[in-house]
């Protein structure tokens, strides 16, 4: 790890640097823990709610997450010298939007279960303030290449939590993982039950809710002053 | 030009509208016939899941082809029309609709007959409404037009652990050997009840609790769709 205090990833890019610098890693290290989207800054929680019942439709949305963050955060890098200021919010949206429903007809042509499983979700991927937030904050103002592993370590930080989620809420909602039987029938026949709290949206909220205890207190940087 | 004047504005912005619909138009006919199948494809999972046949997307249409042996469209008086929308392609939703409109004599029915192990079943499309938005499924009703032999239902989006319940087999194997004509052979249907689930009970299951309109909504799909295809059934009966 550098010396350097944590900020958040929204710097001048100095010319010339290594692909993978030090500083171009940090891009896509820091969303996945110390700057995590969903656990520190609390972008997205509505879709994480929704999705992670299952694992697979959780990795479905982050991959999904991960193309569009990625891929509209490198075309508004590539177009920010002649975005209109006035209109760049629309032209953002424009983008995202655009992006979006590409994957949703890719979903729909190629994985149409996981598809229907997902239903409004993928849509409303276009409100996901992540990827807004990361257009206007880091792809307005950084080269292609940042902008793009900016992209893919937001997304894949969102994706992370989201698997997280929905790996505890299957296990114990249903019993399974991945739909892979993993608490045995005898359990069961013994008298456990799948708890089917869990699988209601305020129990995700609050497994979220335990991840950022657990990852504050291992993590004291994270820990506001007061 | 300076980038943030007027016509700078409209001009980028008439130039990223133009582009992004002709990417998008490409996408989505290029993807539209993948669409389509995956949906033809669904269908003929759902009808067969109904006589308990277990299919994968990519055995889907051969075992539709295999089983289903005769595809009917009936009109609202249970005559067989040949001319016209296959039996497949017909939109029940628009035809139920028609009746509201006051033209029940323009109403098309499809009919799937499927032919398992020597023994004929009737396959029903069945529409209706839950809590949340529609809800579909299929009912088989065995060679003598009267026993249920399975129902598949599917929903848009019923309450997770409620409405929803309504696609478990727990619920549907409920239906299993009810009937839906009397003694006298008129149409009672199959009605989703509090304690309705008694084996005494041939024409009632038990309701979902906590799940009553999505209950009351199978009930009502039942009544609705059914009672369409009694005309058919009563010239037919062997």
């Amino acid at each position: 790890m550098s010396t350097e205090t944590t900020t958040a990833p929204v710097k001048v890019k100095v010319p010339k640097e290594a692909l993978f610098s030090v500083k171009n890693k940090r891009l896509i290290y820091d969303p996945l823990n110390d700057n995590n989207p969903i656990t520190v800054q609390v972008l997205g929680i509505c879709s994480a709610l929704a999705v992670t019942v299952k694992v697979k439709p959780s990795i479905v949305m982050a991959i999904a997450v991960v193309a569009v963050c990625a891929c509209s955060n490198v075309i508004i890098s590539l177009i920010r010298n002649i975005i209109p200021n006035r209109i760049r919010i629309i032209v953002q949206l424009t983008v995202v939007a655009a992006m979006v429903i590409l994957v949703d007809q890719f979903l729909k042509a190629f994985i149409f279960d996981v598809s229907k499983q997902l239903s409004v979700f993928v849509g409303l991927i276009i409100t996901n303030c992540i990827i807004m937030g990361r257009l206007e904050a880091f792809a307005m103002a950084n080269k292609p290449w940042p902008a793009f592993l900016d992209g893919i370590g937001n997304g894949f930080g969102y994706g992370l939590i989201l698997v997280i989620v929905s790996v505890v809420r299957e296990l114990f909602g249903a019993g399974e993982i991945m739909g892979f039987r993993i608490i045995p029938e005898s359990v069961y026949t013994a008298g456990y039950f799948n708890n089917g709290l869990i699988i209601m949206p305020p129990m995700a909220l609050i497994i979220v809710g335990i991840y950022i205890w657990i990852q504050r207190s291992r993590n004291r940087k994270l820990i506001e002053p007061n | 030009m300076h980038k943030d004047s007027n016509k700078a504005t409209f001009l980028f912005s008439s130039g990223m509208v133009v582009v992004i619909a002709v990417m998008l138009s490409v996408a989505a006919i290029s993807l539209g016939p993948y669409q389509a199948r995956n949906i033809r494809i669904e269908k003929m999972e759902n009808i067969l899941t109904s006589v308990g046949i277990e299919s994968e997307p990519k055995t889907a249409e051969k075992l539709f082809t295999d089983y289903i042996t005769e595809q009917v469209v009936l009109n609202n008086k249970g005559e067989v029309q040949t001319a016209g929308t296959p039996a497949f392609d017909i939109d029940l939703k628009k035809e139920l609709d028609k009746a509201k409109t006051g033209n029940q004599d323009k109403q098309l029915f499809p009919l799937f007959i499927c032919k398992k192990d020597g023994n004929s079943f009737y396959i029903i499309p069945l529409r209706g409404k839950g809590l949340w938005g529609p809800i579909w499924g299929y009912i088989a009703l065995k060679g003598d037009m009267n026993t249920i032999a399975g129902v598949s239902f599917g929903h848009k989006g019923e309450t997770p652990g409620l409405g929803a319940e309504i696609e478990t087999a727990k619920f549907q194997n409920q239906f299993l050997g009810k009937k839906i004509l009397d003694e006298q052979g008129n149409f009672v249907s199959v009605k989703v009840v509090k304690g309705g689930g008694t084996s005494a009970n041939i024409h009632g299951v038990d309701a979902v609790s906590g799940a009553t309109i999505t209950s009351d909504g199978v009930t009502e799909m039942f009544k609705r769709t059914l009672n369409n295809y009694i005309p058919y059934f009563k010239k037919a009966k062997p």
